[in-house]
């Protein structure tokens, strides 16, 4: 925890304003992320995980200002980013780059491996050559694992392993300094995932890259990341060191999480007991009132629906957990 | 008598590159009360194995070989047949709920639907038993949301719906391809902890089709590992996940990220998944198999016995691959 953080977020929130039911009735107020803070420290991964529509991706944008937040505060480099025109999100965004879920949608299908490897490039350091530019792709697609022959190949020509591998290309081209990964290897089947996984550990490595690596996959998470934050509905519930979080969950929705993985071994699967969440996850138009978790929780109190519970110090190590049950 | 007994299962599509076939020589038996696990990743048969079984295949395809349902071969049987076996007997959930269900229709209409049809009850009968239907499977409130459309259920609620309609005729088998694939994994928990329950209560034998090696391992008696469309390994679950025979239920293996682990690398399968229309003349594993050795690349190896129970395809001795996963242990 010594280093200074490279990107520190506090209190961050995101909404969307829904069209009402009727024309004439008020806009529905969507909270997707509310009020969220946490450190990306210099080549560091933080793993998000929680499950569909908890807004991490909206929380992934809203970094970027890719989405506009409502409030909160972004730090960048000790620099604060609120209210920053946009020419210096612009300069922000050369350091920090992004890789998205679904590999061939994110990939412009009417242009080039190499012109889709070059364009960060060419907006950023228009000043660079072609040659320039084309020696940088080829060292890059190197660097990914795609050979340079493939350079004037189309999209849909590659698998989607392959695709990956073009928008890691992409995303670390300018050199950037954080990568934000939304569920880069959901969409890709086993052996492959563990291609990529390896492949985003190796270049971190090399390159010094910090990661925020999104993802609903637990397993996944704690494979490549230091530090871990759980999201439901749109706020954090519990953030600490991956370790601790694996063997000594203090929240009840991670305890939750942790059990429902089904783990390869049909022994250690039919000796399991899995803690059952009742029901599904709320609208998050209309979360519950206190804890959002409580409708679900398997330990929930009367009390939990008086006041929204706050991150806090609890256990013996670093981890932060949002339960007053604790 | 199994109950259900496929043999030798061929699919063949005639599409604009030639002829592509997506399986080849699959052959399983099925017992009552049994599940079997069919893994593989995308573009490995495992999906159109069982369509050809329910006759749902694309009109460019077509299946050969045998599948007997109590003494019936399903690909053997006229259509008008088949309509009273698919959906009574044989039932089918499909991994994307929001898809397979009709929007236009209620879901009471489409589960009711299901017992006319096959059971001749009334409107009103069938309504009742649509009702308990939903029930069963743990749908809160169900007298009122068995009036609702598709799109007001959630997605795990639309996964139940669609278990619910399924188990409606209380079939013999149950198909379930990736049933668990688009939920979050809280979700994924309770409709498993439903699927094995209703196993025990009807004795339903399930055929679960999963890449996800965790809900084999939960779920499944006997395990096939499909790969090119051919079977690769076969065996009990303990067996095969315990001592894999196969230097690709090997990688699969090893290629998951566990809770366990200790932040050690994981060992990936090098090379992409095969072109089906071109696949090698031996093997469909070998470019990919850290054991391949020449005759892998030009003989196709046959399923044999495999030590203990199951069938495997593979040049490499058991010995060998076990060697190999020792090796592989040991660099982690």
């Amino acid at each position: 925890m010594s280093a200074a953080p490279l990107l520190s977020v506090r209190d961050l929130k995101v909404q969307f304003a829904l069209p009402g039911t009727w024309p004439w009735s008020r806009p529905r107020l969507l909270r997707a992320v509310d009020g969220i803070s946490f450190d990306v420290l210099p080549g560091q991964t933080l793993g998000v995980v929680g499950e569909s529509g908890c807004g991490k991706s909206t929380l992934a944008r809203a970094m970027l200002n890719l989405i506009p937040s409502q409030a909160g505060r972004i730090t960048w480099q000790g620099q604060d980013m609120r209210g920053a025109p946009a020419a210096q999100w612009q300069q922000l965004r050369r350091s920090v780059q992004m890789i998205f879920q679904d590999p061939l949608a994110s990939l412009d299908p009417r242009m080039t491996v190499g012109r889709i490897i070059a364009e960060p490039l060419r907006t950023h350091h228009p000043e660079l050559d072609t040659p320039e530019v084309l020696r940088r792709v080829r060292a890059m697609m190197a660097r990914v694992g795609l050979t340079e022959q493939q350079i004037n190949r189309y999209p849909h020509e590659f698998s989607g392993g392959q695709c990956q591998r073009i928008g890691i290309a992409r995303a670390l081209i300018l050199e950037p300094k954080l990568v934000i990964c939304d569920e880069p290897v959901s969409a890709l089947d086993v052996s492959i995932q563990a291609q990529i996984i390896n492949l985003l550990q190796d270049l971190q490595a090399q390159m010094g890259l910090a990661l925020v690596f999104i993802a609903h996959d637990l397993a996944v998470v704690k494979h490549i990341s230091q530090r871990i934050m759980v999201m439901y509905l749109g706020r954090a519930v519990e953030l600490a060191d991956t370790a601790t979080l694996y063997a000594q969950p203090q929240h009840p929705y991670t305890q939750a999480l942790l059990s429902a993985i089904p783990v390869p071994n049909p022994r250690v699967q039919r000796a399991k007991v899995v803690t059952l969440l009742q029901g599904d996850l709320p609208s998050p138009l209309a979360p519950p009132s206190g804890c959002h978790f409580r409708t679900r929780c398997p330990r929930a109190e009367p009390s939990c629906a008086l006041h929204a519970p706050v991150l806090r110090p609890v256990g013996s190590g670093s981890t932060l957990a949002a339960c007053d049950l604790i | 008598m199994s109950l259900l007994s496929v043999n030798n299962l061929a699919v063949h599509f005639d599409t604009p590159d030639g002829e592509v076939t997506a399986v080849n020589g699959m052959a399983f038996e099925l017992e009552r009360g049994q599940t079997l696990g069919i893994v593989g990743e995308s573009g490995s048969g495992k999906s159109q194995s069982v369509l050809a079984l329910m006759g749902l295949l694309a009109a460019n395809g077509r299946a050969e070989g045998q599948a007997l349902f109590n003494g019936q071969d399903l690909l053997a049987l006229p259509e008008a047949a088949l309509n009273r076996i698919r959906g009574n007997r044989v039932a089918m959930i499909f991994q994307d709920p929001m898809t397979s269900l009709n929007p236009y229709l209620t879901v009471e209409r489409q589960m009711t639907e299901v017992l006319e049809l096959h059971q001749g009850q009334t409107r009103q009968q069938a309504r009742k038993h649509a009702i308990e239907a939903l029930e069963a499977v743990k749908i809160p409130d169900a007298a009122r949301r068995v009036g609702l459309y598709p799109h007001e259920f959630s997605g795990g609620m639309r996964q139940r719906v669609m278990i619910a309609m399924a188990l409606l005729c209380q079939p013999d088998v149950l198909i379930a391809d990736e049933p668990t694939t688009a939920l979050d994994v809280t979700v994924q928990a309770q409709i498993m902890a439903l699927m094995r329950e209703l196993q025990r209560t009807h004795g339903t034998a399930i055929v679960m089709i999963t890449h996800d090696l965790g809900v084999v391992a939960g779920l499944c008696d006997e395990v096939m590992v499909l790969y090119g469309g051919r079977v690769m390994e076969q065996g009990s679950a303990d067996s095969v996940f315990e001592r894999p025979s196969h230097p690709y239920t090997l990688g699969l293996l090893h290629a998951v990220p566990r809770l366990e682990d200790q932040g050690q690398r994981l060992t990936a399968i090098p090379g992409a998944p095969p072109n089906m229309a071109h696949l090698p003349p031996g093997c469909p594993f070998c470019e990919r198999c850290s054991l391949a050795e020449a005759r892998c690349h030009s003989d196709r190896p046959a399923l044999v016995a495999r030590p203990g129970n199951g069938w495997r395809a593979c040049h490499k001795s058991p010995a060998q691959v076990a060697a190999a996963a020792l090796t592989q242990e040991e660099a982690l």
